[in-house]
C-alpha cells in the first residue's frame, strides 16, 4: 500500500469491476421483475432498449390478478415446495450417512456399490423415465385408505425415487474426504459409535458441502418437469413447471409470463438466502477446519 | 376456480371418499384446455347441465396444460390410468385408437349427420370421436393492402394461383413497407407446422403419405410435385417473403403492429387480426395446381378403452354435441361450430358475421390430415424437414431423408394396420 | 485408512444401504430395463408385440459408410463442367434404391471432402441427425467445461477479497443458478431475438451502428454459440460456491506464512491456492462434464435442434425419438449409447487425475 489515494482509487475500481460483473448477472431477472408489471404491449416494445429494466409506463399488478386467475398459481408453488423440501431433506440424510460410509468405513460389498453408485451418474434420468414409470404404477403403498397398488398421483411418487442420487453422495465422499481423518480415528479409539462420530464430528463440520447439496438437489427437485407430467394427472399434486404450461396457450400473455416466472423463482431465491446466512456465511466467517 | 377452493376441494374429496352415498356412477374426463378460462367455463357449464339432466352419471373434469396433454395421456395410457371420457387432437385419434387406448363410440349416425366432416374422426370406419368445432386457416390482410398493392381479391372460387401468390409477396416486398411480405408463423413450432403447411404441399400435388395405401411416402413426399413445393417453400425464405426462425412475439402481434403485408393464420386469431385493422380482409387458401387446400380437425371427444361405463361416456359427448354448446365454444374460443345450425347462432358465424367466411372456407377446401397410426411421426418428420428446407438445406436430399424416415417408421410399425 | 477401527460391516450396510437400495431400485432396475428395450423394437404406443431385433437399433445410429465421386465426363472424357465448376452425378442416385451400392441405401452426406485432383470424398451417415448430435455434445462439453470451470475459478477469486459488501455481490452472482434453466431460457429467447433483441440493440449502441443486427438462434454459426454463452452465464455461480467451499478448506496459516515470506499473489496462488484447491478441481470438471452431456432444457426451449442439426445433442435426440416419434427402443439405444460414452469420458478423466485421486 503506497499513498491513501491510491488505495482509493484501486478501491473503486475494484468496485467497479464487482459492481458491471453484478450487471452481466442479473439484468435478465431484472427484466423478468420488471417485465411482470407492464402490459403485454409495452412490454414487448420495452424488450429491445434500456426500458426493459426500468419501472416506467403504464405499472399495475394486472398481471398478477390475471395469472392467478388463470392457474391455481399458490397450490402449485406449495405443492413443488413440500415435494423439494421433503426430498431435499432426506436426500441429505441418506446420502452423507452413505457417504460417511463409503469414505471412512470398511465393509464388504463397499467397492461394489460405490462402483455401481457412480455408473449411476451418468444415467440420464430420461433413459429410465418409462420403465420407472412402470415400475411406479405398479408399487404398493400404505396411507390412508390402507395397501394400495399404484403410486401414481401423489406426493410420494415424486418424492421417493430422487432421495437418493449419485452426484450427492460424491460430493458428500468427495468433501468428507478432506476431512482430517485423524479426528475420526481418534474417536473410534475413544469408543465412539458410527452414529455419534456422524452426528458430533463429521457434520458440524460439513456446513458447506450441506449447502451445496442441497442447492443442488432443490434445484433438481423445483424444476421437474418430465416425471410429475407422466405420473400426475390430478391438478392437486401438480408442480410449478407443469404449471408453467398453463401460460403457454396460442397468444401468449406474456406479461403473465413474466408475473409467473417472478413468483416461482421467489421461494428459490429466498431458500438460497437462507442458506447462505445459515451455512456459507458462517463457515466463511469462521475460517473453519483444516 | 380460486386456490382455496382447489385445496379445500381436495381435502373434502380426500376424507369424504367412499362415504358419498353412489346414486350417480361417477365418469372421469380429461380436457387439454388447463390455463384456458373461457373454454374452462364452456365445458364446466356442459358438465353441469349434464350431470342435473340425469341421475345415472357424474362426469368429473380434469384439465391438463396443452403442451403436455398428449404425453400425460401417453404416460396415463401406460400406467393403466385413462380416465372414461377424453378429448384427442383430430389426426392423432388413429393412432391412440391403433394403440387400443380408444374405443369406437355409441352414437346415433342420424346425430352427427349435419357435422362438418373435419369434426367427425373416423378410423378403420368406426367412428372414435366427435368434435364440437373445427378450425380453418386463410390469408389474413387488410384491403388496403390489396388496393395499394393493386391485387386482385381473390374468392373460394377463383382463388390465387401460384403465379398471383408469389407476386402478391414480391409486391409486398417491393413496396417497402413491411418487414416481411408474409408471417407464416414459423414461430409455432410443433401441430402447426403439419396443419398449416401440409395443405400448401397437398395444392401442389404432394403429400406427407401416399393416402391409397398409407404404406409408404415415396412418391407422395419426394416425387415432382413435393419437390416443386419444397423449391417453392425455399424460395420463400430465400427471397426474403419470410422468417425461418420467428420470435413468437412477432407471430402474435407482428400483423397488427404492421410488420406483415399477409400472415397465414388460424380462425382462432381473426378476432384480434378485426381488433387490430377495421379493414382486415380473409383470404381463402391458394390453388397452386391440385386444388386449393386447407387443413381440418381440431379436438374431439371420445371414450377410452378401458372406460367401464362406454355407454354413459357415449352419452355425455352425445349430450355436448348440442347445438347450443357448439356455439358457446365458438363464441368463447373463434373456433369454427361443427354444423351449420349452430352456426347461425352465433355472432362471428351467423350470415353476415365477421367470421362466417371461414365456415364457408372449411366446407370448400378442407383436407384432413392423414388418417392413419402413423401421423404422429410423419407430423414430426414433415416438421423438421420444412425447418430444414427454409433454413436452406437441399431440397431433394432433405424430402429424400423425411420420406425414408416415414418409410423406416411405417415399416418397423408393421404397416400401422392399414 | 483400514484398521480394526473403521471395519464395520453392520453399520456400513446400516448406513449406506438406505440411499444404495433405493438407487437400485429407481435408477438401476429401470436402466436394465432400458438396455434390454434398446435391443428390441418395442413402440411407446403400439398393439404389436415387442421382438428381439439384436444390435438393430445401434446399427442404424452408428452406420457410416464412405463414397468416392468422380466428375461427370462426356464420352470423349472431358469434365463437364457446370457454373465453372465441375459437375457429380446426385449422390441420392447412389445412396436410394442403387443396387449396386446396397450398403449405402438410405445413408446421406454427413460431410464431404477433396482429396485427390477432382474426385470428391462423401462421408456418408444412415443417421446424420444422431452423428450430428454427438458432435454438437462434444463440442458444448469441451468448450464449457474448461470455460466455466475457469470462469468459475476467477468469480471466486474476486470474490474471496475482504471487501465490504461482497456478500451482496456473491448472492448476485449466484443469482440465476436458482432460476429454473427454463426460466432462463425462455428470457434469453427474448434478449437473443434477430430483430429487436436486447443483445443486438445493445451491440449496435456500443458499436455507434455499425453493428449489424445478427439472429443469434436462427443462424447456424451462432446458435451453439448461443446456447453455451447462455449455459455459462446460468452455471458459473454454482461452480463459483464449489470453488469457494474448496478454498475454505485450505488452511489460514498457509497464507499467512506466504505473507510473511513476501510471495507474490501469483506465487500464493500457484503454491498454495491451487494445490489446495485440487481435489475440488475434480468434482467441478466431473460435475460439469455431467450435466454437459445432459445437455436438452436449453435446446428444447430455445432452439429444439435447429436450425440444420446446429444445435441437435444426445439427449435432445434420445427424448425425440423415444417420446416424440414413440420409437421407445430407439430412444433407449441412445441413452446407452450416451452412457457408454460418459463413462468412457469419466474413466479418462479418472485416469488422467489419478495422483489427485490418490491422495
Amino acid at each position: 500500500m503506497t499513498t491513501n489515494d491510491n488505495h482509493g482509487l484501486r478501491l473503486i475500481v475494484r468496485y467497479l469491476v464487482l459492481i458491471l460483473i453484478a450487471l452481466m448477472f442479473c439484468f435478465p431477472l431484472v427484466f423478468m421483475i420488471i417485465s411482470s408489471f407492464k402490459p403485454d404491449q409495452q412490454l414487448l416494445l420495452d424488450s429491445g432498449n434500456i426500458r426493459a429494466f426500468l419501472p416506467v409506463g403504464d405499472l399495475s399488478f394486472d398481471n398478477y390478478s390475471e395469472a392467478f386467475a388463470r392457474a391455481p398459481i399458490a397450490l402449485f408453488i406449495f405443492n413443488s415446495v413440500f415435494v423439494t423440501a421433503i426430498t431435499v431433506t432426506l436426500s441429505l440424510l441418506l446420502c452423507s450417512t452413505a457417504g460417511f460410509a463409503f469414505t471412512f468405513m470398511e465393509w464388504r460389498g463397499r467397492k461394489l456399490a460405490l462402483s455401481i453408485i457412480l455408473a449411476t451418474l451418468i444415467v440420464p434420468f430420461q433413459a429410465i423415465a418409462i420403465p420407472l414409470l412402470l415400475l411406479a404404477s405398479k408399487l404398493p403403498w400404505i396411507g390412508m385408505d390402507g395397501l394400495t397398488w399404484g403410486w401414481l398421483n401423489s406426493y410420494h411418487v415424486q418424492i421417493i425415487p430422487f432421495i437418493a442420487d449419485g452426484l450427492t453422495i460424491y460430493l458428500f465422499a468427495q468433501y468428507f474426504k478432506d476431512l482430517p481423518g485423524e479426528l475420526i480415528e481418534a474417536a473410534r479409539v475413544e469408543g465412539a459409535s458410527w452414529w455419534q462420530i456422524y452426528r458430533k464430528v463429521v457434520m458440524p463440520l460439513s456446513g458447506p458441502v450441506l449447502a451445496t447439496a442441497a442447492i443442488l438437489k432443490f434445484l433438481a427437485m423445483y424444476n421437474q418437469y418430465l416425471w410429475p407430467l407422466m405420473v400426475v394427472q390430478e391438478e392437486g399434486y401438480r408442480p410449478v413447471m407443469v404449471g408453467l404450461q398453463y401460460f403457454f396457450q396460442l397468444n401468449i400473455a406474456w406479461g403473465e409470463v413474466m408475473a409467473y416466472l417472478s413468483l416461482i423463482t421467489v421461494p428459490v431465491l429466498a431458500f438460497y438466502l437462507y442458506l447462505q446466512k445459515a451455512f456459507i456465511a458462517s463457515i466463511a466467517s469462521t475460517g473453519v477446519k483444516g | 376456480m380460486t386456490n382455496a377452493k382447489w385445496v379445500a376441494g381436495a381435502f373434502v374429496a380426500a376424507t369424504a371418499w367412499g362415504s358419498v352415498a353412489a346414486a350417480q356412477e361417477t365418469l372421469t374426463m380429461w380436457y387439454h384446455g388447463a390455463g384456458n378460462e373461457g373454454e374452462a367455463k364452456v365445458l364446466n357449464q356442459i358438465i353441469t347441465d349434464f350431470n342435473g339432466s340425469q341421475a345415472d352419471w357424474k362426469v368429473e373434469l380434469q384439465s391438463f396444460p396443452q403442451a403436455a396433454y398428449n404425453d400425460s395421456v401417453v404416460a396415463g395410457a401406460l400406467a393403466g390410468n385413462l380416465p372414461d371420457i377424453l378429448d384427442v387432437d383430430g389426426p392423432v385419434m388413429p393412432n391412440w385408437a391403433w394403440a387400443g387406448y380408444m374405443q369406437p363410440l355409441t352414437i346415433d349416425e342420424s346425430k352427427i349427420a349435419n357435422f362438418l366432416p373435419g369434426p367427425k374422426g373416423m378410423w378403420d370406419g368406426k367412428l372414435y370421436s366427435i368434435g364440437l368445432w373445427d378450425a380453418a386457416v386463410s390469408l389474413v390482410t387488410r384491403q388496403s393492402i390489396l388496393d395499394e398493392l393493386k391485387l386482385r381479391t381473390p374468392t373460394l372460387a377463383e382463388p390465387w394461383t401460384l403465379e398471383e401468390f408469389n407476386g402478391a409477396m414480391e409486391a409486398a416486398k417491393a413496396s417497402g413497407k413491411f418487414e416481411y411480405a408474409l408471417d407464416l408463423g414459423t414461430a409455432w413450432t410443433g401441430e402447426w407446422y403439419p396443419y398449416a403447411f401440409s395443405p400448401l404441399l397437398q395444392s401442389f400435388g404432394g403429400d406427407l403419405v401416399d393416402r391409397s395405401t398409407y404404406k409408404t411416402a415415396e412418391g407422395a413426399l419426394n416425387g415432382e410435385a413435393a419437390m416443386a413445393f419444397g423449391n417453392w417453400w425455399q424460395s420463400l425464405f430465400t427471397n426474403g417473403y419470410a422468417q425461418a426462425t420467428q420470435d413468437g412475439a412477432d407471430r402474435d402481434s407482428g400483423f397488427g403492429a404492421g410488420k406483415y403485408a399477409f400472415s397465414w393464420n388460424g380462425n382462432w386469431a381473426a378476432l384480434g387480426a378485426l381488433k387490430a385493422f377495421d379493414d382486415t380482409v380473409f383470404l381463402p387458401a391458394p390453388n397452386f395446381g391440385a386444388g386449393a387446400k386447407i387443413g381440418a380437425a381440431s379436438w374431439q371427444f371420445g371414450v377410452s378403452a378401458k372406460s367401464a361405463h362406454p355407454d354413459g361416456a357415449s352419452k355425455f359427448i352425445e349430450f355436448a354435441l348440442q347445438d347450443k354448446y357448439l356455439a358457446d365454444f365458438a363464441n368463447t374460443t373463434g373456433l369454427i361450430p361443427a354444423t351449420a345450425t349452430a352456426a347461425a347462432m352465433t355472432e362471428n358465424y351467423k350470415e353476415g358475421g365477421p367470421l362466417a367466411v371461414y365456415y364457408s372456407m372449411t366446407e370448400a377446401n378442407a383436407l384432413v390430415r392423414p388418417v392413419t397410426p402413423g401421423y404422429v411421426v410423419q407430423a414430426k418428420v414433415f416438421e423438421k424437414a420444412l425447418a430444414d428446407i427454409a433454413n436452406g438445406a437441399d431440397v431433394a436430399a432433405t424430402l429424400d431423408a423425411a420420406t425414408d424416415e416415414i418409410n423406416a417408421d411405417i415399416e418397423k410399425n408393421g404397416g400401422y394396420g392399414h | 485408512m483400514a484398521s480394526k477401527f473403521t471395519v464395520s460391516h453392520r453399520a456400513g450396510w446400516l448406513m449406506a444401504g438406505p440411499a444404495f437400495g433405493l438407487m437400485v431400485m429407481f435408477i438401476l432396475v429401470p436402466f436394465f430395463f432400458a438396455f434390454a428395450l434398446s435391443f428390441t423394437n418395442q413402440r411407446l404406443i403400439s398393439p404389436n408385440p415387442t421382438e428381439f431385433v439384436g444390435l438393430s437399433n445401434y446399427r442404424q445410429l452408428l452406420g457410416v459408410g464412405m463414397l468416392t465421386l468422380e466428375p461427370v465426363k462426356d464420352d470423349a472424357g472431358i469434365v463437364q463442367l457446370k457454373d465453372g465448376a465441375p459437375e457429380y452425378p446426385a449422390l441420392r442416385s447412389f445412396t436410394r434404391k442403387n443396387p449396386d451400392y446396397p450398403h449405402l441405401d438410405g445413408m446421406r452426406e454427413l460431410f464431404s471432402f477433396n482429396l485427390s485432383g477432382d474426385k470428391i470424398t462423401y462421408v456418408l451417415a444412415r443417421d446424420v441427425v444422431f452423428i450430428k448430435a454427438v458432435l454438437n455434445t462434444f463440442l458444448f462439453v469441451l468448450i464449457v467445461a474448461p470455460l466455466q470451470g475457469g470462469l468459475a475459478l476467477g468469480l471466486t477469486l474476486l470474490i474471496n477479497q475482504k471487501l465490504r459488501g461482497i456478500n451482496v455481490f456473491r448472492t448476485i452472482y449466484f443469482m440465476p443458478v436458482v432460476v429454473s434453466i427454463v426460466v432462463v431460457s425462455i428470457l434469453w429467447r427474448i434478449i437473443y431475438d434477430g430483430n429487436n433483441g436486447l443483445l443486438n440493440n445493445i451491440l449496435t449502441g456500443l458499436s455507434f451502428g455499425a453493428f449489424q443486427p445478427v439472429n443469434w438462434l436462427g443462424e447456424t454459426s451462432t446458435a451453439m454459440g448461443a446456447i453455451i454463452a447462455m449455459s455459462v452465464w446460468q452455471a458459473v455461480g454454482f461452480h463459483m460456491v464449489i470453488w469457494l467451499s474448496g478454498l475454505q478448506t485450505i488452511s489460514p496459516t498457509l497464507y499467512e506464512a506466504a505473507s510473511i515470506e513476501g510471495a507474490s499473489k501469483w506465487q500464493v496462488f500457484r503454491y498454495i491456492t491451487w494445490p489446495g484447491l485440487k481435489n475440488t478441481a475434480v468434482l467441478v470438471l466431473i460435475v460439469i462434464t455431467m450435466q454437459a452431456f445432459g445437455l436438452f432444457d436449453q435446446i428444447n426451449v430455445m432452439t429444439k435442434g435447429g436450425p440444420l442439426d446446429s444445435t441437435q445433442t444426445i439427449v435432445f435426440q434420445a427424448i425425440e425419438r423415444g417420446y416424440g416419434k414413440q420409437d421407445i427402443s430407439g430412444g433407449s439405444a441412445i441413452s446407452v449409447l450416451l452412457f457408454l460414452l460418459v463413462l468412457s469420458v469419466s474413466l479418462i478423466q479418472r485416469y488422467l487425475t489419478r495422483s489427485v485421486e490418490a491422495k
